[in-house]
């Protein structure tokens, strides 16, 4: 077949005129209806934070008080190990000295070092463990700051556990179901063998307008929980009136949870 | 073209096509049933209108997919709420609301996926983590 220029040009510029249309057609053929919506009654902040009043929950708390982790582990259905190897923690507590370990010195009371202080996710604005993960099953989530974990993608490598400098993270090293002591709460999925786990703010709460399990269950109001971009949130007035501290702030992952001791 | 041998040969060929045939002889006329899973729950007889989230044939297709995009919206992208081609609204949550009717995962999930080969916790492994409703059995 022979063509000429000019049928050459012509077939060009059809072929142009084409694929210049493509965008309009999809854009028109685009289904109308939005099938996947937010929840009207979800709660919603630019950027969550807690702020953990440690002298309220010392002095006012009843000793040995552990609310707040029973209750997040219940909702959760976070299963109890003995074996601290094996221990799968989404809230629990930690000596003061270990949380903040610029903050002893030689002389300081034995008391100031030894004594508890809940620790939790940090829901860092720069977080390592997103950061490393190869299959982006933690990610944080542009929207509100959550350190997110989809169960579903997780390989259970270990890096986010390796680069996390709080610990923040368990890893299943077993089926978790036989260890689940409370009844399970058939809102929430158990873990499976071979995933790692953490706090998760209760994005799954939130999402029902309803305040994190640990911030619920405190009776003297020891956990604050609130957006840190909104002035006239509770966590903004309480760093505004008090002397807070984050933890291990020298390593540039900018945490969200703050702390007044 | 001679085939040597073919006193031989031929008789080979016979048996070796009823032995590598024998696993068909083995299970002829023993077909197992389609299955005829019950799904009336208790929940789906008080329903005015029995009605999934899709047309029947759709689900029983498209289901598989459906639950990765949901999953995806939900987890990944933090929308929670499906809008279905009737207008209902549903929260796309397996444990919340899939088996708030469909609460006989024996029956529902189980017969089928059998009958098709699938083994059960292993694909699709749905229930090694989320939690299926207690049955009364």
């Amino acid at each position: 077949m022979k063509s000429s220029r000019r049928d050459f040009l012509k077939i060009g510029g059809a072929c142009a005129l084409g694929l210049g249309a493509l965008p309009a057609v999809s854009a028109l053929a685009k289904n109308e209806l939005p099938n996947f919506i937010s929840g009207q009654d979800a709660v919603t902040g630019k950027k969550w934070g807690m702020v953990v009043d440690m002298k309220k929950c010392l002095e006012k708390g009843k000793p040995g008080c552990k609310d707040c982790m029973l209750a997040c582990h219940k909702i959760h259905n976070v299963p109890e190990i003995d074996d601290p190897q094996d221990q799968i923690k989404w809230i629990w507590t930690e000596k003061h000295g270990a949380v903040f370990p610029g903050d002893e010195h030689a002389y300081a009371p034995h008391e100031a070092n030894e004594k508890p202080t809940i620790v939790m996710c940090n829901h860092c604005t720069k977080p390592v463990c997103v950061r490393v993960c190869p299959t982006k099953a933690t990610w944080k989530r542009p929207e509100d700051g959550i350190v997110m974990m989809d169960f579903h993608r997780c390989i259970g490598c270990r890096y986010c556990m390796a680069g996390c400098p709080y610990g923040a993270r368990s890893f299943n090293f077993r089926d978790p179901r036989p260890h689940i002591k409370t009844e399970l709460n058939p809102e929430f999925p158990t873990r499976d063998r071979g995933v790692v786990e953490k706090c998760n703010f209760c994005y799954e709460r939130l999402a029902k307008g309803l305040l994190p399990a640990c911030v619920e269950s405190c009776k003297v109001g020891a956990l604050a929980f609130g957006d840190l971009e909104d002035p006239k949130s509770e966590v903004r007035k309480l760093l505004a009136a008090h002397h807070t501290i984050q933890r291990k702030p020298e390593l540039g992952t900018q945490p969200n949870v703050y702390y007044i001791v | 073209m001679k085939l040597y041998n073919a006193k031989r040969i031929i008789p080979g060929l016979i048996i070796f096509l009823g032995l590598i045939t024998l696993p068909l002889w083995y299970n002829m006329g023993k077909a197992a049933p389609a299955p005829q899973p019950k799904i009336d729950t208790v929940a789906i007889q008080r329903l005015a209108q029995k009605q999934c989230v899709l047309p029947k044939e759709q689900m029983r297709t498209e289901h598989m997919q459906m639950l990765n995009d949901w999953r995806t919206q939900a987890v990944r992208n933090g929308k929670r709420i499906y809008v279905a081609f009737d207008g209902k609204q549903y929260e796309m949550s397996l444990q919340n609301e899939c088996m708030k009717c469909h609460s006989n995962k024996s029956q529902f999930c189980d017969t089928c996926h059998t009958y098709a080969g699938l083994k059960t916790d292993s694909t699709p492994y749905c229930w090694t983590c989320h939690i299926p409703p207690k049955e009364s059995k």
